[in-house]
């Protein structure tokens, strides 16, 4: 029973955790890596045009309860999602038009947009603030679990308990819709391979009748449904707090990097190994050792960092996957 | 070159983690197009004009240039290094601002149509460099020649197959991983796919062996024994002529020598200057 | 796009003006109380000497990006760890602290140091990756062995009042130059990585290093006591109690028409105000001088060129290194000036936000590869950012006044304040699409 009961506590503070953390880091990073790949900048606004869209979904879902709106087990932010989605996206538009258009027709220097993001990034984050303050706020609601500590000590005789929140399970499933859709869309669609192939020759996907503007507008549109789902799920999972949505940037960027830029497959496989790694280096390993080797009495926690440090994790993951394989784990556009 | 770029393209940043080169275009996307007007009577098929122009504010590079296309025929355009015959195929593309003159396609005057939309009006390029999207496979660079198609593409694309039989072989394979000569054919065959009105290629030739060469130039005349006007830029100016209908010899971007190739390989000045003798 | 095509050669007179008119608004910050300014000196003063900081740390941003073109994401890092340098170098000694653990930690520090080195040189050696997770895996061990009870001891002594291992009660101008030398090794461990590899990856691992020092500062109590923050941090100036208490300088002070107290504060600030502008000249005359040395003129020639550079046999990478921790040592000591202004060290305040893209927008405004030009940008910025945040509830104030009391009246004037990032972007794209070279632009 033991080696159960050290699977079901890694499972419950390790394995779950990570997935849900790592779903939403993948589609942070799948944003970025769309950006990157097609907009060819870092997009260093991304952490907080994600608070933008939860901001917004958050004050749809407040609407829609104060309505009496609800989808019964499920939280009521999935309704308000796509009107979040939408708000981002004119967002963004908007700023496209107002911001890059203009350095995008001078065929301006990439540096120039990172730049510009940055600017971006800070009206993004005044806009945040103006909306929905600096404060904590939660939002979901609905079924809190699907596994509950106890009803699975009961069913199962364990000394563990395994506990599966709804958010969790949302989120990854939400992941795996959405990235599905997305590789469906990139594949098999005309518009999907356009964007691939503006991404790979802008001047020969223009020489080949796509229109450039037709592609960014389509790939702001996209990133911003990405960028608002992950902000939401991440916001669902833990809570919302703008300036986290400025910290997880680090661990977005790193996914991406690590999967290597502009790839997409890399992007999700980033995100779930930088999620893993953080999880599993700043998890205290005594009590899962403790039931594989009973008689071993380790003198501390068995751990390798404080949860303080997660954010080191996704750096050395960085470096390390770099020092190796330059361009990442799948090859990204940063040959 | 913006104020933009002199400040910042120019520090030396080369951090790939926040810019990403691969790929950039150098074509404004952003411009729309101007009106299409009547065009002249008793023009050629394709006809640029009078061309006077260079890239963006810089000087100009074409000085009163005009290079033209018959139906069925092909036009080459040969010249010494650096005479703007590249940059002639660029401007009856749109992709430079033309101060004087005009470009006219099958009785339309094209002169403020933008790249894209000269594709829709039934204009198919083929650049010298980066004319493939290397990481898609064979078979989706043809798709995205055809990506203003609405029709049926299959046969079409078995057409460019069997023309091609070397990548038909390959056609699941990412374009990039192809020999040179094989770039170059899934080249051609991407703006076949969009079923041109007219083919204009870019130095097909540059940078494949001699054999592959001979291959290409036997392809490129058999699409224009299809009934497909071609006008090419050519470095080999003896083959080119070899091949054309019609051929333009152009010095520091104005026409000098006009003729059939027959015409102009018989011409001592032209063979002094750029036959070799 | 001629119509906002910024004049190339632009006025001599273009500087000195905008510097007669910057000086102009904190002459009136200090005289005219009215809706947009406080009248005071000392206010007038106290944002003067930040802006000073923040113009040091925009002239360490400014070379590295001026002449190379590196993009610094963790300037707030670099910040930070200079602002060790006061606490460690010119705090008293803890007693009891070097006793608990002090040779323990040391010993720690350098057997972590030794793996990374033993690591590299290892892997130089066999090229085998198990190997070199080996020598990581047994010097982590070893290393945690020692580090955590000499920690556990230096945090139990005393932890009420101190639990750090202390400084070294040597004088504070010191530490400025040690806050520098933090600053380098930081940026020289960081610039190695990650300006070594195949390509440059120095934006994403700024980034990361920034966040890492701060959440170092912020967990490790035996540093710098953490979040419990150090205050009473010794100054270069005199106190403002003893000025208060000192004869004749209450007669100094009646002679001027100030009363004690509010003259005592403006004496320390004038204090630190001609340190701060010392520093500031200083660094300014040595950047210019090193710009027209034969090795700015190798900076300025790769910049120009790399590639043929390179092919001249210039090592790029390790030029734009030397660039790197230069800029970053600027940018140390100025973390260790704003630490020894404050008096606190209190690591939750470095926010990114503000300490490293404000600076961004300071050298952009001001003018990249300019260092007058950094120096303008970040005194006006900085002032900007303080008044923004009088100057926007004031401005939604008269905005919102005619509409009735309620939820969204209430709600628009409690947020006026964040008004200020907005602002702060707007300034920044304006200036990247109308005046992309600054208000000073580089010659």
């Amino acid at each position: 029973m033991d080696i159960l009961n050290a699977l079901v506590a890694f499972l419950n503070f390790v394995f779950i955790p990570a997935a849900a953390y790592g779903a939403q880091l993948a589609l942070g990073a799948l944003g970025v890596t769309l950006i990157y790949a097609i907009l060819r900048f870092s997009n260093f606004a991304h952490g907080d045009t994600m608070a933008f869209g939860t901001a917004i979904t958050i004050l749809v879902t407040w609407g829609l309860q104060s309505l009496g709106i609800s989808l019964g087990p499920l939280p009521t932010a999935l309704l308000a999602l796509p009107f979040g989605i939408a708000a981002t996206a004119l967002l963004v538009l908007g700023t496209d038009r107002a911001v890059y258009r203009f350095y995008r027709a001078q065929k301006a220097a990439p540096i120039i947009f990172v730049m510009a993001s940055v600017g971006v990034m800070f009206v993004m984050n005044g806009l945040t603030r103006l909306l929905i303050g600096v404060d904590e706020q939660r939002f979901d609601d609905g079924a809190r679990f699907i596994i509950a500590v106890r009803d699975f000590r009961e069913w199962s005789g364990l000394v563990e308990g395994l506990a599966l929140r709804s958010t969790q399970a949302l989120t990854v499933v939400v992941t795996v819709i959405v990235c599905a859709a997305l590789f469906w869309f990139l594949n098999r669609t005309k518009s999907g391979k356009a964007m691939r192939a503006y991404s790979d020759n802008e001047d020969l996907a223009l020489l080949s009748g796509i229109d450039p503007e037709r592609v960014v507008r389509l790939t702001w549109i996209i990133a911003a449904g990405l960028m608002t789902i992950a902000g939401v799920l991440y916001g669902l999972d833990k809570s919302f707090r703008p300036f986290n949505y400025f910290q997880i940037l680090l661990p977005i960027f790193a996914a991406a990097i690590v999967g290597g830029l502009g790839n997409p497959v890399g992007a999700i496989a980033g995100g779930f190994l930088v999620a893993f790694s953080e999880v599993a280096v700043t998890y205290p390993w005594v009590k899962v050792a403790g039931y594989l080797f009973p008689d071993w009495q380790p003198g501390g926690l068995l751990q390798l960092l404080g949860t303080e440090y997660k954010f080191a994790v996704s750096f050395v993951i960085l470096i390390v996957v770099l020092l190796f394989r330059p361009t990442g784990l799948f090859r990204g556009k940063s040959v | 070159m913006s104020d933009q770029d002199a400040v910042f393209g120019k520090r030396g940043n080369r951090d790939l983690s926040v810019v990403n080169p691969n790929g950039r275009g150098t074509i404004d996307g952003t411009r729309r197009s101007g009106p299409v007007r009547q065009g002249h009577a008793g023009d050629p098929f394709l006809i640029g004009e009078n061309m006077t122009g260079g890239y963006g504010k810089g000087a100009d590079i074409l000085h009163d240039c005009t290079i033209a296309v018959e139906r069925g025929q092909i036009a080459v355009i040969v010249g010494p290094n650096g005479a703007g015959k590249s940059t002639a195929m660029k401007a009856i593309f749109g992709m430079l601002n033309l101060r004087k003159g005009s470009v006219r396609l099958d009785g339309r005057d094209i002169t403020a149509l933008n790249p894209q939309d000269r594709v829709k009006a039934g204009m198919g390029f083929v650049p010298q460099v980066n004319n493939i999207f290397p990481s898609m496979t064979v078979e989706e660079n043809l798709e995205m020649g055809a990506f203003i198609r609405k029709d049926d593409i299959r046969r079409t694309m078995e057409q460019v197959y069997d023309l091609f039989p070397a990548v038909a072989a390959k056609r699941r394979q990412a374009a990039g991983e192809l020999s040179g000569g094989q770039r170059q054919q899934v080249a051609v065959g991407r703006a076949l796919m969009t079923q041109p009105s007219v083919l204009m290629l870019d130095e097909p030739t540059a940078g494949v062996s001699p054999i592959v060469m001979d291959e290409l130039f036997d392809r490129i005349i058999a699409i224009a024994r299809g009934g497909l006007p071609v006008l090419m830029v050519e470095q080999n100016a003896k083959q080119a002529m070899m091949i054309a209908d019609k051929a333009y010899v152009l010095v520091q971007g104005a026409n000098a020598h006009t003729g059939t190739g027959h015409e102009l390989m018989q011409n001592d000045e032209v063979r002094r200057t750029f036959l070799g003798g | 796009m001629s119509s906002n095509r910024q004049a190339a050669a632009s006025s001599p007179w273009r500087a000195p003006v905008l510097f007669a008119i910057l000086a102009a608004l904190f002459v009136l910050e200090g005289t005219v109380r009215n809706g947009m300014f406080s009248g005071s000196w000392n206010t007038s003063l106290a944002i003067l000497n930040m802006g000073l900081i923040s113009a040091i740390t925009a002239l360490g941003v400014n070379m590295q990006w001026g002449y190379a073109g590196l993009f610094n994401t963790g300037v707030v890092g670099f910040l930070a760890i200079g602002g060790l340098a006061p606490v460690l170098v010119s705090l008293p000694p803890v007693e009891g602290a070097w006793a608990a653990g002090g040779p323990r930690l040391i010993l720690s520090l350098l057997v972590g140091l030794g793996t990374l080195a033993l690591a590299r040189i290892v892997y130089g050696r066999t090229r085998k990756v198990w190997t070199v997770a080996l020598v990581l895996l047994v010097g982590l061990v070893a290393y945690r062995w020692l580090f955590d009870p000499a920690v556990t001891a230096i945090e139990a002594n005393d932890p009420a009042r101190t639990g750090n291992i202390g400084g070294l009660g040597l004088p504070i101008l010191l530490s400025w130059l040690v806050g520098g030398a933090f600053a380098a090794a930081a940026a020289w461990a960081v610039g190695k990585v990650a300006l070594g590899l195949r390509s440059d990856y120095l934006a994403i691992a700024t980034l990361g290093i920034g966040e890492i020092i701060v959440a170092v500062m912020r967990n490790e109590d035996w540093l710098a006591r953490g979040v419990k923050n150090i205050a009473a941090i010794p100054r270069p100036v005199p106190y403002e109690t003893e000025l208060q208490q000192n004869p004749a300088f209450a007669d100094f002070a009646a002679g001027w028409g100030f009363g004690v107290a509010e003259a005592s504060g403006i004496w320390v600030k004038l204090c630190y105000m001609s340190l701060f502008l010392v520093v500031l000249l200083v660094i300014i005359l040595l950047a210019e001088l090193a710009l027209k040395s034969p090795w700015g003129r190798m900076m300025r020639a790769i910049r120009d060129n790399e590639t043929a550079a390179e092919a001249m046999g210039k090592d790029v990478t390790a030029r734009h290194l030397q660039v790197f921790v230069l800029g970053s040592a600027v940018i140390g000591v100025a973390g260790a000036m704003m630490i020894t202004l404050d008096g606190l060290l209190a690591p939750t305040s470095f926010n990114p936000l503000r300490y490293t893209f404000l600076i961004w927008v300071m050298v952009i405004v001001g003018g990249s590869g300019n260092n007058w030009g950094s120096v303008l940008g970040a005194v006006l910025i900085w002032f900007l950012w303080i008044k923004a945040e009088v100057w926007g509830p004031n401005l939604i104030g008269v905005l919102v006044g005619p509409l009735p009391d309620g939820d969204i009246k209430a709600h628009l004037l409690g947020s006026a304040p964040h008004m200020r990032f907005i602002a702060m972007g707007l300034v920044l794209l304006m200036v990247l699409r109308f005046a992309p070279r600054g208000l000073v632009p580089e010659k």
